[in-house]
């Protein structure tokens, strides 16, 4: 699917990223170049510390690099105020943290609502989203459910369907699996690879779980701050 | 947007119903507090003020010692005697009625009944100075004041107590250690100053009370009644002379005692419990404070608490001024509400305590806005600012908050 010569998604040139300074200055990311096509579903592996998760950052625009070029859909990320990242997370990037981070004592439905409120819809367009959204994940009935009353699966699902509502390009999981058991990750990574292929959404996931890499199509490897290798393969069949 | 970040305020305070409950009881006491304290001072003084006033305009009244009010001094000064009372009124003219009074709190037995209550030992000039009218029976005799009989005029609640609706007329009542004879019944009154009940009250003859309460010839008390359209000033000077004289104040001495008419009394009395009000109000100024401060505490706790809340929103693509509008609307909502509320509170408060000290009840415009306006700006400040520090987080910073 890569064959085309299209523009790519996004594209990484000579990113680095530096913490702190002077002698304590810790350097994350030292010049990553990397291009993802439209509809591709990368996995990022590597130990700790080896700079995946500030890529993923910097690629969901939660952070800036320090030096290089961001390029999303040939927009420069790094010139980009404050604002304009968020309006750009607004409306062309989902994000599912391993952690969940649902709003406690809020239904799940209104959960899922919530980035639609920012984007100024009307209510009844943000019920029927997130009705549909929730359908999508596999959890209509449990609408009114708050986080507290439903299973760390369910919650991911809560947090994958609030995701996926504003329809984005991009859905940017970091570590979408770590907080639940191999029954409810295999699911949750289904459901992913389902997103991937008939919503065609573009999947980048960070994970050292090399169980659950296998449902990408892309994988690739950080060590040291630096791509170390990047291997398309062949997307296990769910 | 502004709709948005309302939608988003109101859905956050009916969400966390006991932290938003908790946020505004602070401001609620606080501001209840201080409107109640300076409304109900307000209200006694008022109160003060008129039942002073309805004594009569042409009413003075001498104690012993240098001034009436706080801080009287009267131990050292001398009393009055019964012949100070016939001096005033054979020397100075263009007066109505000079009483001699002194009082006692005694134990009334009637029967099987008894009652605390006030006897006043004065002559029939008392019913005139007083403003009394005789609802039934006699005022004493010349013989019963000559030679000191045991005999009485009862004010209504002391017939209410001890006789019920009977007739109290020709009945004995006991006061201290002596019975004597009921001879007469006052016409009611009503309510006096501070819920104090101007019908409670016995009147015996002076000579009666001087032998058989006090026991000595002292009179505390001169109450004297101006003739209408008297010149006030003068007459008080006139008596204040005669008595310099009579207790033989040399020129450079102070009076050692005091002449004041009912609008100087009603001035040190409005003055004494203006004092009453703003040490009130201050205490209860405290209180606002201390409920200042729990609504700073609780604000900044649960902002801090909702960092990651913050992060999660400004991850899904909240602008950083959206975020904080919607916290600043939460912050004037609740104390906005906690305000209203304290409001209602004292207003209520005030209107039950006024009802049942029989004060009148005025409302003060001015400190409820003050303490509305101090109570919504500290919760405004204190909800925005750490609001502001959030919000003003890397969105991965913030979601990294534990």
């Amino acid at each position: 699917m890569n064959s085309a010569p299209a523009a790519p998604l996004i594209e990484f040139q000579g990113i680095t990223k530096t913490y702190g300074q002077g002698q304590a200055a810790f350097q994350a990311l030292s010049g990553v170049d990397l291009s993802i096509q439209q509809g591709e579903f990368l996995a990022v592996m590597g130990p700790s510390g080896s700079g995946k998760s500030t890529a993923m950052n910097i690629l969901g625009c939660l952070d800036t690099p320090s030096t290089g070029t961001y390029l999303f859909q040939g927009v420069h990320v790094e010139d980009l105020d404050r604002n304009q990242r968020a309006l750009l997370r607004r409306h062309y990037l989902g994000f599912v943290f391993q952690g969940f981070n649902l709003l406690a004592r809020t239904s799940a439905q209104e959960n899922v609502e919530l980035p639609l409120l920012y984007r100024g819809e009307s209510p009844a367009a943000r019920h029927q989203a997130a009705l549909d959204a929730l359908a999508l994940v596999g959890l209509s009935g449990w609408e009114h459910h708050t986080p507290a009353e439903l299973s760390g699966g369910q919650q991911q699902r809560v947090a994958i369907a609030r995701a996926i509502v504003t329809r984005p390009l991009v859905l940017l999981a970091d570590e979408p699996t770590g907080n639940l058991d191999s029954k409810r990750s295999h699911e949750i990574m289904e459901l992913l690879v389902r997103l991937n292929q008939e919503q065609g959404i573009t999947v980048l996931m960070v994970t050292h779980e090399p169980d659950m890499a296998t449902y990408a199509s892309r994988i690739v490897h950080f060590v040291d701050g630096q791509v170390a290798s990047d291997d398309a393969q062949e997307a296990r069949p769910c | 947007m502004l709709m948005n970040a309302l939608l988003l305020a109101l859905r956050e305070i009916r969400r966390n119903l006991m932290r938003s409950f908790l946020t505004i009881l602070g401001i609620v006491i606080g501001v209840a507090a201080v409107i109640t304290m300076v409304t109900l001072g307000n209200g006694a003084t008022r109160m003060v003020a008129e039942q002073i006033s309805s004594l009569g305009s042409n009413l003075l009244i001498m104690r012993p010692g240098q001034r009436l009010g706080p801080g009287r001094d009267e131990a050292g000064a001398p009393k009055f005697r019964v012949a100070d009372a016939e001096a005033i009124k054979s020397q100075v003219s263009a007066l109505q009625a000079v009483a001699p009074v002194v009082g006692s709190s005694v134990t009334l037995v009637a029967g099987n009944e008894n009652w605390s209550s006030t006897v006043s030992g004065t002559t029939n000039a008392y019913f005139i100075t007083g403003n009394w009218k005789l609802a039934a029976g006699r005022q004493f005799s010349d013989e019963d004041e000559k030679v000191g009989r045991a005999v009485c005029v009862i004010g209504n609640t002391v017939r209410d107590k001890l006789f019920g609706h009977q007739n109290p007329l020709g009945a004995e009542l006991r006061i201290k250690n002596f019975s004597c004879e009921i001879i007469g019944l006052l016409a009611s009154k009503g309510q006096g100053a501070m819920g104090m009940d101007q019908d409670d009250v016995v009147v015996i003859p002076l000579l009666t009370a001087q032998r058989r309460l006090t026991g000595n010839q002292d009179v505390a008390t001169l109450m004297i009644s101006m003739q209408d359209g008297a010149d006030t000033s003068r007459v008080m000077a006139q008596i204040r002379q005669l008595m310099r004289e009579r207790r033989k104040l040399a020129e450079n001495d102070d009076d050692n005692f005091n002449l004041m008419d009912t609008k100087q009394i009603a001035q040190a009395l409005s003055g004494t419990i203006g004092t009453m009000t703003a040490l009130l109000g201050a205490v209860a100024a405290v209180s606002l404070l201390v409920g200042g401060i729990g609504i700073m505490n609780i604000m900044l706790v649960s902002v801090t608490e909702r960092t990651r809340e913050i992060g999660i929103r400004l991850a899904i693509g909240a602008l950083e001024h959206e975020v904080l509008l919607q916290f600043l609307i939460e912050a004037v909502a609740l104390s906005a509400l906690g305000g209203v509320v304290g409001i209602l509170l004292a207003l209520l408060t005030c209107l039950g305590l006024s009802a049942l000290m029989h004060m009148p009840f005025m409302f003060d415009p001015g400190i409820n806005l003050l303490a509305f306006a101090f109570s919504a700006a500290i919760g405004v400040v204190f909800g925005y600012m750490p609001a502001r520090r959030a919000a003003s987080l890397d969105p991965i910073e913030a979601l990294r908050h534990e």
